[in-house]
C-alpha cells in the first residue's frame, strides 16, 4: 500500500507537485500526464530519491523520508535511461551488484544473478560487456537488477520511452507477469488497457483518478 | 577510437584464474620494475613478458592491435616530442616503458573481472575499516572509475556525432560544452540509479544521498 498524504514538492520557486493525495493498493497503477506535470517527481518520492516539502509518503507504513533505507529495500526502480543505471562491465556482474551487503557469497550472488538474467530473457548474458547489449536488452538489464532483490513495489519511470515497439511490448509483457505492485510512468498510453488504475496528472496536481479507459479518455482531452 | 582499457574478455588461462588481488598487486610490482629498470634491451624484455602473457590468456591478435591502435598513435607523439626536446635514446625509454606498462593493465583488464577486483580491494582494505575508511565504497570507487572509461568515450562519441550532424566545425567549445553537460547529466542519473539500488544505505544511514534530481 503506498499512501501521498498532501505531497507537494517545489524546486525553488517552482511548485511541481501539489496537494498529492492517493492511496494506492492495486497491483498495477499507472501515472500518465505531460511533460513537467510532476509525475517523475511523485514517482520518486515513493523511494525517497525526492523528499515531499510538504506532506509525507507512506509505503506500507514505513515514511521514505525517515526509513529511507528501510523503504529502498522494497521499492526497486527502473529509469527511462538504461545507460546511466548499468554500473558494472559485464551484466553478470551488475546484477551481482545488487546483492552485495546481503551477506552472500561470492558463488551465491553469481548463481543468483545468472537465475535472475535467465528467467527474463538474458540466459548466456552474465559475462557480456553490459554497454554493448542493445537498449532492450540492458533495459531487462536493469529489470534483472532491480527483481534479483524481490521488492515488494517495482516503480518504473518511463522504462520504454528509449525503446522501440517491439522491446517496448516485451517489457511491458514481463511486467505484467511480475507479482510485485507495479507503479509505471509512461507516455505509451497504449499500454495501459489492462491497469487496475490510472491516475492524471496536471501542473502538480491530480486530475483523474480512474480506471484506464476513463481515465485515459480524460487525458487526451486535457492535452486535446 | 576504440577503448584504451579493453573489456573483460572470459576464459579459462592460468592467467584468468589468478586471484584478483594477487594479479593486482603482481601488476604494480611489473609497473615499478617497469619504472626502475631504463636499459632499452631490459624493457625489450619486460615487453617480451607481456606478449608472452596475451598469448597465455589467448587473447585474440586482432583484439590487441584495435586496442593498441590508439596507443600506438598515442606513443607516435611522445616519441616525436621526447626525440626533440631529450634524444632518441630517452624517447626509446619513455615509449618502451609506456607501451609495456599499457600492455599490462590491458592483458590485467582483460582477464580480470572487475568483480573480482573489487572484491579483492574491499578484502584488503578491511583492516582499514576501523580508521573509518569504508571499503565497500573505495571497492565500489575502482569499479565505477573502470566503468566511467567506457560511460564517457561513448558520450564522447555521440557528442562528436551530434556536431558533425549539423555543420562539420571544429570549434573546441562546440565538442566540449554539449560534452560536459551530458557527462554532468549521466553523473546525475547514475546518482540517482545507485542510490536507488541502496548504495549508502547499507551504512544504516537514512540520509538521502543526493536528491539532485531534475526530475519533472
Amino acid at each position: 500500500m503506498i499512501e501521498f498524504d498532501g505531497v507537494g514538492h517545489s524546486y525553488g520557486e517552482h511548485a511541481v507537485l501539489d496537494d498529492v493525495r492517493l492511496r494506492l493498493d492495486e497491483r498495477r497503477v499507472a501515472f500518465v500526464g505531460a511533460n513537467g506535470s510532476g509525475k517523475s517527481t511523485l514517482a520518486r518520492t515513493i523511494n525517497g530519491l525526492v523528499l515531499p516539502s510538504s506532506g509525507r509518503v507512506l509505503v506500507d507504513g514505513s515514511d521514505p523520508a525517515k526509513a529511507g533505507n528501510r523503504v529502498r529495500s522494497r521499492v526497486g526502480f527502473v529509469f527511462t535511461n538504461p545507460d546511466s543505471q548499468i554500473v558494472m562491465p559485464t551484466a553478470g556482474e551488475d546484477v551481482a551488484f545488487s546483492l552485495r551487503g546481503k551477506g552472500l557469497s561470492k558463488a551465491e550472488r553469481e548463481r543468483r544473478a545468472a537465475e535472475a538474467l535467465a528467467e527474463h530473457g538474458l540466459a548466456g548474458y552474465a559475462d557480456h560487456p553490459a554497454q554493448q547489449l542493445s537498449g532492450g536488452q540492458k533495459q531487462l538489464l536493469a529489470l534483472c537488477a532491480m527483481l534479483v532483490l524481490e521488492p515488494d513495489v517495482l516503480v518504473c519511470d518511463e522504462p520504454t520511452t528509449l525503446l522501440d515497439l517491439r522491446n517496448k511490448r516485451r517489457f511491458v509483457e514481463r511486467l505484467r507477469g511480475l507479482e510485485q505492485q507495479i507503479v509505471l510512468v509512461t507516455h505509451d498510453l497504449e499500454l495501459l488497457d489492462d491497469f487496475d488504475r490510472v491516475v492524471v496528472l496536471d501542473e502538480g496536481r491530480v486530475v483523474a483518478d480512474d480506471e484506464p479507459r476513463a481515465a485515459l479518455r480524460y487525458y487526451r482531452e486535457l492535452v486535446a | 577510437m576504440s577503448h584504451v582499457i579493453g573489456l573483460y574478455q572470459p576464459g579459462r588461462s592460468p592467467l584468468h584464474r589468478l586471484p584478483a588481488g594477487w594479479k593486482f598487486l603482481g601488476l604494480l610490482v611489473f609497473a615499478a620494475l617497469v619504472v626502475v629498470f631504463d636499459r632499452p634491451w631490459q624493457l625489450a624484455g619486460f615487453a617480451g613478458v607481456v606478449c608472452a602473457g596475451y598469448a597465455v590468456a589467448r587473447i585474440r591478435p586482432g583484439l590487441v592491435l584495435r586496442t593498441m591502435r590508439t596507443v600506438l598513435v598515442l606513443l607516435g607523439v611522445v616519441f616525436a616530442l621526447q626525440w626533440w626536446l631529450l634524444g632518441v635514446e630517452s624517447a626509446v625509454v619513455v615509449c618502451l616503458r609506456l607501451l609495456v606498462a599499457i600492455g599490462a593493465a590491458n592483458l590485467f583488464t582483460l582477464t580480470t573481472r572487475v568483480d573480482d577486483l573489487v572484491a579483492a580491494i574491499e578484502r584488503a582494505a578491511s583492516p582499514l575499516r576501523r580508521l573509518g575508511v569504508r571499503p565497500e565504497m573505495l571497492g565500489l570507487l575502482v569499479g565505477l572509475t573502470i566503468q566511467a572509461v567506457g560511460a564517457l568515450s561513448v558520450i564522447a562519441r555521440q557528442t562528436r556525432e551530434a556536431q558533425r550532424a549539423r555543420d562539420a566545425s571544429r570549434s573546441v567549445a562546440a565538442f566540449a560544452v554539449p560534452f560536459l553537460i551530458r557527462t554532468l547529466r549521466h553523473a546525475d542519473e547514475l546518482g540517482e540509479a545507485l542510490a536507488a539500488r541502496g548504495v549508502g544505505d547499507e551504512s544504516g544511514s537514512d540520509a538521502v544521498p543526493s536528491p539532485a534530481s531534475r526530475a519533472e
